[in-house]
């Protein structure tokens, strides 16, 4: 049984009665594993008395080339046969013997266990992490408002230049997305809601529908979803590296306090700057919504203004004011929860990016339902 | 130990805009030796490293590798080089995603064709040459010590048994106990497998313990190349202080009573 001669390696085998001659030629290194590999385990390993590897033919070996040489003695040996080795050089026989005692038995991967019991497994597993994370949250929350409360005693110790640094950056940079996303959905809101109405000849209340909903929920709550995306990741992405690479520590044993110095600038320009993009939100979807208007129905410009000015009143917008600043704290409260709780490696800084916007937007929609029944019931 | 050059370079120039790091740089590496390269902090020795691994492109000079100029090489011949050696970085960098068996099948399953299970084995037998236990092939990196993952690094290096491994500091981080077990891996593995291993370091006992020859880099370029013989005769004075120094006449000390099993 000759093996392919126009593989680089090969193994000519012969056997007499009771005793087998393998003699490995050419390259005996891991490019030519798998046909080696192959002629190797086509050998019945059992009931023969003795076998001779002889390597005096061996072009090159390396460690997996030991390696199937070891594999197969072992094997020949756990049949029944004497194995020897003959003819190897002394730098082959060292590296025979350095192979023979790395030989472990080893898992490449963690047995899977029964997927039944792992589904069981890992949904009580997941229902006890959320169960943590809220009550973990709820802590947060608490350590945030004593650092307020402690920095509202002693404004002195408030961050202003981070502070105003992180205005800007989920603030104000935030202005150009919030105001084109608010006046394309503004006008989208126009179009679809006048083509409805004009069924039963009430296009007029399209001014209402736009005005309405923008002020009191899409405005802030576009705004909020898209700050969650943009601000509450990027916080968990900075303070979550800061955490791997020690920062977060080394700041603790400066005495340095990372609510201070982190999170509670990030909160604070998140409960400054969420009402203010949700109010330039709110103008630019009463912007858009008026261009279609006045596009489609031929309503002009000063006619939509009285429309407005009829429509709405002052609760509609004080409604969004008292929503914002509850959104921007849970925002920022998630972004910088999650980033805190980062640990090991580099991906468990992107698995908890993501878990902040998921959670960030969740919790904003969430908040925001409660909101809608409160004012329902108090008649606003 | 034969005196081929597998890799040689010549009038290597490197400059990060007009900060220049190495300039009219030359060094050989032979087969089959244990190269340490020494030098101060920002002397650019892992530039060195970086630029023959390809990852940084140098401003002038040449570099062959097995034969072959760095600048006149095809896609197909960078990757037929990639498979002729080994890099162990400075942590392991390992990939984090990947348990330990994975990480070394990486490269196996890149540039071969071979079924899972003796890709299976071959990471067993990686494993154990490296002096780790079987329990570690199926944890993530994450689950190691820093001594753990750099053996695991140096086991991926050895993945498609290389002619030459690229070694960035592997004693730093270890523990002195750690650090001589490293140094004494490293030496059986040369000697086993007939590896070349290029070595930058800092570690003095690395130096006595497994290095055949030292070169120095400072002032842009490789000083001086030679023995750790040689380098205490040295009369350059960054070379006198670095062999001489409290921490240079230790590890001496440490040699020449063979305290290192």
């Amino acid at each position: 049984m000759a093996g392919a001669a126009q593989s680089e390696a090969w193994l000519d085998v012969s056997e007499d009665a009771s005793s087998l001659m393998l003699r490995p030629q050419g390259d005996w290194i891991v490019r030519h594993a798998d046909a080696v590999d192959k002629a190797l385990q086509a050998i019945d390993p059992y009931g023969r008395r003795a076998a001779t590897f002889d390597l005096s033919h061996i072009r090159k070996l390396d460690t997996t080339g030991a390696w199937l040489i070891h594999r197969t003695s072992t094997a020949l040996q756990r049949g029944g046969a004497v194995v020897t080795v003959a003819g190897a050089s002394s730098p082959q026989a060292t590296l025979l013997h350095a192979v023979a005692k790395a030989d472990q038995p080893m898992h490449a991967t963690r047995p899977y266990g029964n997927p039944f019991v792992n589904v069981v497994v890992r949904m009580g597993a997941a229902l006890e992490e959320a169960g943590h994370t809220l009550r973990d949250l709820v802590a947060f929350l608490g350590l945030i408002l004593e650092t307020l409360g402690k920095t509202l005693v002693n404004p002195r110790r408030m961050r202003a230049t981070s502070t105003v640094y992180h205005m800007e950056q989920a603030g104000l940079n935030a202005v150009p997305i919030v105001s084109l996303i608010s006046f394309l959905i503004g006008a989208v809101l126009a179009f679809q809601g006048s083509e409805q109405l004009k069924r039963f000849g009430g296009e007029i209340f399209t001014v209402n529908l736009v005005a309405v909903s923008f002020l009191r929920e899409i405005g802030i709550l576009m705004t909020a979803i898209m700050v969650a995306g943009r601000s509450g990741s990027a916080f968990t992405a900075q303070i979550g590296s800061m955490k791997l690479r020690e920062e977060i520590d080394a700041m603790r044993t400066l005495g340095l306090d990372p609510m201070e110095v982190l999170v509670l600038p990030r909160v604070i320009a998140l409960i400054v700057m969420v009402p203010i993009l949700g109010f330039i939100g709110a103008m630019m979807g009463l912007l858009g919504g008026g261009l279609v208007v006045w596009m489609e129905l031929g309503m002009s410009p000063q006619m939509y203004l009285v429309r407005l000015n009829e429509a709405v009143d002052v609760w509609d917008a004080g409604v969004a004011f008292i929503k914002a600043p509850v959104f921007g704290l849970l925002i920022a409260m998630i972004g910088c929860f999650e980033g805190m709780k980062v640990e090991g490696s580099a991906e468990s800084v992107g698995q908890r990016t993501t878990a902040s916007v998921v959670e960030g937007i969740f919790i904003v929609i969430v908040v925001d339902a409660l909101f809608s029944i409160m004012f329902v019931k108090l008649g606003i | 130990m034969g005196h081929d050059a597998i890799i040689s370079i010549r009038g290597l120039r490197n400059q990060f805009g007009p900060q220049v790091i190495h300039d009219r740089l030359d060094l050989d590496i032979y087969s089959g030796e244990v190269l340490g390269i020494v030098g101060g902090s920002g002397t650019g020795k892992s530039v060195l490293l970086r630029t023959i691994l390809g990852l940084n492109k140098s401003a002038a000079g040449r570099i062959e590798i097995f034969g072959k100029a760095r600048s006149e090489m095809t896609p197909e011949d960078a990757h037929a080089a990639e498979r002729r050696w080994g890099v162990l970085f400075q942590d392991g960098a390992l990939f984090s995603s990947l348990t330990v068996a994975q990480n070394i099948q990486v490269a196996l399953k890149e540039h071969l064709h071979l079924p899972q299970r003796l890709m299976d084995e071959i990471a067993a037998i990686k494993i154990g040459l490296v002096g780790l236990p079987p329990e570690a092939g199926p944890k993530f990196p994450s689950e190691l010590s820093g001594g753990m993952r750099k053996r695991a690094g140096l086991a991926r290096a050895l993945a498609l048994d290389p002619e030459i491994v690229f070694l960035d500091e592997p004693t730093a981080g270890l523990d002195p106990i750690g650090a001589s077990a490293f140094d004494e891996l490293i030496k059986n593995l040369q000697a086993t497998l007939g590896l070349t291993v290029f070595m930058v370091t800092h570690d003095l006992d690395s130096l006595y313990a497994i290095c055949d020859r030292i070169a120095v880099l400072a002032e842009k370029k490789v000083l001086v190349t030679g023995t750790i013989d040689e380098m205490m005769t040295q009369e350059h004075p960054w070379i006198r202080e670095y062999f001489h120094g409290p921490r240079g006449r230790a590890a001496m000390a440490a040699k020449s009573v063979p305290m290192r099993s």
